[in-house]
């Protein structure tokens, strides 16, 4: 299953200047294992060192945060659009 | 004091003093960093120096991240733009007797140019904006960011884009247009539209003002907590009641206070921040009940739309705050908001929006819970306006409606009673 995944700006100089990536996986932790093994850098940006995200790393899946649906084991679908953004505060 | 740098709040990375606001290494929020003054000020001196300044948030430009500031008292720019501050400090009695509390002040912020605190937040981002060649502002809000951002827009004549959730009050979207700005009513709530402007924030050339601004924007309040210490005539309070969404508010009242005891100008311990949510949106509220340190994001579903960010990414800071200066991060629910809003109006003559009724509300329960001392000096910081919420006083009251007769009135209006 392919899932696009779209990089927020401050990533992309270690995703090799890459605003897209066209990702293998059946879940969100699948496809973000898929992203890190093509840039290893992403990894210890992204996750902390149990595994699990940073805590203000936001993931999306069309557009649902994946805190809302099965967090790391959200299944995507083929052709889903994962969106990884940093949290924002102040509204 | 000058701003120096910018820097990620978790791993302490440096960055310059540009519209960045998220730290490349470990996507931390960047926070702006001030040097030491070249050349040590006393007490007095210092005071002296912010007493010298405009009656706006400009006197405090000493510890805003502009690096031309609007300029002292009487210089024709520290009265240009829309001059947002210098707010009353109501001394509530009333409200306190209510209460059973000695001494409560009342931080009206709805008195600003666009009726909320947000005036204080979008000048110093505007400010430094202009400083940075952006020639468009934009936000993504839940409604009194709108309104100001679009003012704002107007003032300093910049094109504006405003992003707002499609369902919010009339009053609210009306105070936007009218500024001529660009705005996007977005089908969803603020949590999509803010997703959404992360996104554009990456493709346009706006400067967003609580996104790649964030930085700067987020140091507009603490203008509040210098205002209220120098109002009280440079003491701390005890207590602050202030309004949680995303929690930039209430984290940025204590870095104000705590800037200041830094530098001697205040002494005596931070106050005990109690931070006020809705029922219908209370992530922070249900993290320090539960005792986490990170808030789980919520579906807002609250009267206090305000307030309705469901996934508050100043979360965990106001968490910490709260639990280390003894506060709490208390909820209400839209009955109590209503009542908040009417008790506050009863006895201080103030009328605020559905984001003071909640605040108001968690002053009210906190004094029922015994929570406070009432030898406590207390402050509830209102940041809105209740015109801009109407329907949430619809109905809370009758009018006796009557002929233009004497006799017509004497039938149909209660007299009051004599005591
Ligand atoms: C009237 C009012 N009070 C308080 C807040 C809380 O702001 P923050 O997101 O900084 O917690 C808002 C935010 O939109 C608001 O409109
Ligand atoms: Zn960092």
């Amino acid at each position: 299953m392919s899932v696009l995944v779209k990089i927020p700006t401050q990533l992309r100089a270690a995703a090799g200047g890459e605003a897209e990536a066209s990702v293998e996986g059946a879940t969100v932790q699948e496809v973000l294992d898929g992203l890190f093994q093509r840039h290893e850098e992403l990894r210890v940006r992204l996750a902390d060192d149990d595994g699990s995200l940073r805590r203000f790393v936001n993931v999306y899946v069309a557009g649902e945060d994946i805190r809302f649906l099965d967090g790391l084991a959200t299944p995507v679908s083929d052709g889903a659009e994962v969106t990884i953004l940093p949290a924002v505060a102040g509204g | 004091m000058a701003a120096s740098h910018l820097q990620c709040r978790e791993c302490h990375t440096e960055y310059p003093l540009e519209a960045l606001y998220v730290c490349e290494r470990c996507f931390g929020p960047l926070e702006v960093a001030y040097s030491r003054p070249g050349v040590e000020l006393s007490v007095a001196e210092w005071r002296r120096r912010i007493q010298a300044g405009p009656q706006n948030i400009w006197r405090y430009a000493d510890f805003l991240p502009a690096a031309a500031p609007p300029g002292p008292s009487g210089r024709l720019n520290s009265r240009a733009g829309l001059p947002a501050g210098c707010t009353p400090l109501i001394r509530a009695d009333r409200l306190a007797a209510r209460l059973g509390l000695k001494e409560v002040w009342v931080k009206n912020d709805a008195a600003n140019p666009t009726h909320s605190f947000k005036d204080r937040v979008v000048s110093v981002a505007a400010t430094r904006a202009r400083e940075l060649g952006f020639e468009t502002i934009a936000c993504a809000s839940t409604g009194n960011l709108a309104n100001s951002v679009a003012a704002h827009g107007a003032a300093l004549g910049m094109d504006s884009y405003v992003f707002i959730p499609s369902d919010l009050e009339e009053q609210k979207v009306l105070a936007t247009g009218v500024y001529g700005t660009k705005l996007v009513g977005v089908k969803g709530n603020y949590d999509d539209v803010n997703r959404l402007c992360t996104e554009l924030c990456a493709e346009r050339d706006w400067a967003f003002v609580n996104i790649n601004l964030r930085p700067y924007y987020a140091e507009g309040s603490k203008t509040l907590a210098f205002e209220i210490a120098e109002q009280l005539g440079w003491e701390l309070p005890d207590r602050c009641v202030v309004p949680v969404a995303s929690g930039s508010l209430f984290t940025k009242i204590a870095k104000g206070f705590e800037e200041w005891r830094e530098l001697g100008l205040l002494e005596g311990e931070l106050p005990r921040m109690n931070g006020a949510q809705a029922d219908g949106c209370s992530p922070v509220a249900s993290a320090f009940a539960e005792g986490h340190d990170i808030c789980r994001p919520v579906k807002p579903s609250t009267i206090a739309k305000s307030l309705a960010i469901g996934n508050p990414a100043d979360g965990p800071y106001a968490l910490d705050l709260a639990r280390r200066t003894g506060g709490s991060v208390d909820a209400v629910s839209d009955e109590e908001i209503r009542a908040g809003i009417r008790l506050l109006a009863e006895t201080t003559g103030v009328f605020t929006e559905t984001a003071g009724g909640v605040t108001t509300a968690v002053l009210a329960k906190l004094a029922e819970r015994g929570e406070i001392d009432p030898e406590e000096r207390v402050v509830l910081v209102i940041t809105g306006e209740g015109l801009k919420t109407l329907d949430a006083v619809r109905g809370s009251f009758e009018m006796h409606t009557i002929e233009p007769t004497v006799a017509d009135f004497e039938a149909g209006v209660p007299e009051p009673l004599t005591v």
